[in-house]
Formats: C-alpha cells, structure tokens, sequence
C-alpha cells in the first residue's frame, strides 16, 4: 500500500523522501516554538499573579489577544498584514527573504507567541495552585518577591504542571500543520502534495497519520518521564488519573475547584 | 509632502472604508462559522456523550473501537482530518448508498460531518471525566429508586455531569469556533475565507484580516468570560459545604 513512498516525483526525488523532508519542518518548528514559548510563557504566567497592577494587566492582556483570536488569522496577520504595517524598507526586507525562510519564521514567531498564551495559563494555575505558606515564608526568610519567586514558587508551580504541559506539547506540534497556510512545507502539505500529484490518497494521508501518531507516543512518553523525574513526591496523581487529567485538556482550573 | 508611492505602507494609509462596504459579505461568512460552530457542538455532544457512556459502562468490543478511535483523531492535526474526510466520505457514503460509486456531496455538508465527528472526540473525553466525579451513591441511590438506567442518567447523573463539565464544555467550543477558521483549506467562505476573497477584489487585505482578528477577539473574550463565571458558580456551593 505504502508503494508510493518508493517511488519518484517531477523532480527526481523519492516521494518518502518529500514525507521526511515535511516531517523534518515539523519537528523543526515544533522544538523552537517550544522552548520560546515555554521562556515567554513562564514570564507571562509570572506576570499574571504579579501584585503589580500594571505587569498583571499586561500579562492578562497578552493572554486575552492571543488565545481569542485563532492561530491561522494569527498566522495571515504575521505573514501578510505586518510586513505591510512597517516601514517600507523592512517591510521589503522581510518580503523578500530567501523562500523556506520568508514563511518559516512568521510561522515561528506566530506559533511559540500563541502556545506561550496558554503555557502562561498553566503557570499561573500552577503558582496559584500553591499554598500561600511557600511565599509567606519566603517572605519571613527576608526574600524579595523576585527572588521568592525565582528560588521557591516558580520551581515547584514548574514540578507540578508537568501533566498539564503535556497537552501543550501535544498541541505545538499538531498546530505547525497551520504553518502550511502560509507556504510552510511541512508534514501535512507534503502528504497532500503527494496525494495531489499520484492520487495515492490513502498511501499519502495515511503515513503522514502514522507519523503523527509515532509523534503523539514519543511526546507523551517523554513527558511522563519528566513528570517521574520532577514530580513533588506526595502530590503527584497515579498513571490513571493522570491520563484522565490530560484528556480532560490538562484541567486548568480543576486543580483548585 | 505625503509618500508618492500608492501602496498603502503606513498605518496612515489605512482604510477602513472598504470594510464597512465588505460588511454585509463579511457578515455572512460569520453566518457560516456560527452554523458550523452550532452544528458541530450538537452532532459532537450527542456523539460524544455516547462514545463517553460506551467507555463508562467498557461495552466489549465498542468501547476499544471508541478509545482507539479518539486516540487517533486526538493525536492528528485538524488540517489533516478535514483532508481525510473529505478524501473518505464520498467513497465511504457512495459504498453504503450509491452502489460503490462515489457520491459527491460537496465541501460544505463535508465540513459539518466532519467538525462533528472531529469534536465529539474531545467533548467525550470531557463528559467521560464528568461521569467519573459523580458520586457512586447516586447510581445507587437510583437503583434503591428503582429508575430505569435511562432515567437515571437523563434526570440524575447527566445534569450533574453537564453541571461540573459546563465551563470545559464552553472552553472547547470556543476552540471549536476559532477552529472553523481552517475550512479555509477547502476554499469554502467562513468568516476568513470572506475576508481573503473580499481581499482578493479588493487589495485591502490589511484591513480585511486586521477586522477578522478584532471580530474573532471580541467573540471569544465574551465567551471566555462566560466561562469565568460558569466557573465561580461551580466553585460555591463546594466552599458552603466545607
């Protein structure tokens, strides 16, 4: 069934090969998008809990527009309205940036921005999830909020969203398929560009599903080891009930119903 | 002296004019994305709630065909289910009614079976965390009643489900309403494919999307707020009883 894979395109290339090269964009986009995210998303969710008025509003404004407003328009306006919107010599410049690149990074920027909104979520479900004694008594040690923040709250909030996260990683690497709006080559259009080109369609879209289901494994295997490895020991929940709390949509309130 | 140049690349030169003339036309691509949005909650929570009871009471044989079933359709994007049923449903509806010809039914009806489909997999998996926190004395306090299962479930154990689950409920249609915005891949006109045709025509396409992002903005903060409160509503009596 799979046959197609080992066949030849226009150019010269084996159609696995094509699948390789999107899933190689993926990943790609899925593992840097991550890590800003993850960075942004920490100092986001920071800022909602913040007493600072004007940090909390900030923070609370950057989560609003960015998780409202969905990740394709996101996307266009990224690729197609912000070039426009500068100046007009780096308007130009980014417009003609060399192919892959000129989509690629809107898509970047456009991805780690958006999961960073929800991240900030989990991170403050996660400080708020903690009990008032941990900054109480950071505060009697004779620590600064930003240091009691840094040494005590922030490193166990990280340690008990884990689960939580996992969604969220379960979701970057689904949404770099909305990279493909805008010219990114990735796993999706490439199964299509074959699909369109040999009318294999089930060939096509069906190892592109394999792969996203190989994917999904990988992730959640690996964040149930760090999750093992990070877990506060006496607040983690069994395999079981982890499971149903991530299918749940990582439960972002449910930790303090 | 202003720029020479015609091409409008200054926040000054923007103009919202053409979006108040696309308005009645983006209107109804809004129409469209609040008809998918509306019939994908119902086919979804119907289907879901089913999937969520097969698993609840572990059916053989149903309830692994249920679960592998939204392993699968949970651990794929979006994009690439809509291309896998609009790849599938012709063939698949063309062999049980039309004699194993394919049937053409035509992108729309093909975005509303399979949003639905798509979605009853997440709404199930809520209503199935919904049926865990329900207190096992109230299925046996239904039994003591003598209640029929499905009068158990329709007036005790579902509204209580519904209760605790309404905000993830409300949370994942919002998602499922700024995911309609992906039928733009099969060209078919909701609120953004109004607005990239409309741009098309018209070359504003700044102006076009800009608005879209307000609009869905706008939306989705309200609903988003709803669910705050759905939110505080489930928490009080929690705190009375303690």
């Amino acid at each position: 069934m799979f046959d197609v894979l080992f066949e030849r395109g226009l150019d010269g290339r084996l159609y696995g090969l094509y699948l390789l090269s999107g899933l190689g964009w993926t990943l790609v986009l899925a593992f840097f998008g991550w890590w800003i995210a993850f960075l942004i998303g920490i100092v986001v969710g920071v800022g909602r809990t913040a007493s600072n008025k004007i940090v909390s509003i900030a923070s609370r404004l950057y989560v609003e527009v960015f998780r409202n407003i969905p990740l394709l328009v996101q996307m266009f306006l990224w690729f197609f309205v912000l070039p426009e919107l500068l100046p007009s010599t780096a308007g130009s410049w980014i417009k003609q940036m060399p192919p892959p690149w000129g989509a690629f990074i809107p898509a970047l920027i456009c991805l780690a921005l958006y999961t960073a909104a929800r991240i900030a979520e989990q991170v403050r479900a996660g400080i708020e999830a903690l009990p008032r004694g941990q900054s109480e008594a950071s505060a009697a040690l004779g620590l600064a909020p930003s240091q009691a923040y840094r040494f005590v709250i922030v490193p166990q909030a990280m340690r008990l969203i884990v689960p939580s996260l996992t969604s969220e990683v379960m979701g970057i690497y689904k949404n770099t398929s909305v990279a493909m709006t805008i010219g990114v080559l990735e796993l999706t259009a490439e199964s299509r560009q074959i699909s369109e080109m040999t009318f294999q369609t089930f060939a096509a879209f069906g190892s592109a599903t394999l792969i996203y289901l190989s994917l999904a494994l990988c992730a959640y295997q690996l964040m149930t080891y760090i999750d093992d490895k990070v877990r506060i020991p006496g607040t983690g929940m069994t395999k079981r009930r982890r499971l149903l709390f991530v299918a749940a949509g990582g439960g972002k309130a449910r930790r303090h119903e | 002296m202003r720029q020479a140049a015609g091409r409008p690349d200054a926040m000054s030169d923007l103009d919202f004019t053409v979006v108040l003339r696309a308005w009645p036309y983006l209107l109804s691509g809004l129409q469209f994305s609040f008809a998918l949005t509306v019939t994908a909650f119902a086919i979804g929570m119907v289907l879901g709630t089913t999937f969520a009871l097969i698993q609840h009471h572990e059916v053989p044989v149903l309830s692994q065909v249920v679960r592998s079933y939204i392993a699968l359709i949970r651990s794929i994007p979006l994009i690439l289910v809509l291309f896998w049923f609009f790849f599938l449903v012709p063939v698949v509806l063309g062999r049980f009614v039309g004699g194993g010809r394919s049937i053409p039914i035509g992108p729309t009806y093909t975005a509303f079976i399979t949003f639905g489909l798509f979605e009853a997999a997440y709404y199930s998996e809520i209503i199935r965390v919904g049926l865990r926190s329900v207190n096992k004395g109230q299925f046996e306090a239904c039994q003591a009643l003598a209640l029929s299962s499905f009068d158990t479930y329709r007036s005790v154990i579902m509204p209580q489900v519904l209760k605790v689950a309404s905000p993830i409920i409300l949370s994942q249609t919002i998602i499922l309403f700024q995911d309609t915005s992906l039928v733009y891949v099969l060209s078919l006109t909701d609120l953004v494919g109004a607005a990239s045709k409309m741009a098309q025509l018209n070359g504003r396409l700044v102006e076009m999307y800009l608005t879209v992002a307000v609009i869905y903005l706008a939306i989705c903060s309200a609903a988003s707020q709803c669910v705050a409160v759905l939110r505080k509503r489930n928490e009080l009596p929690r705190v009375v009883r303690q």
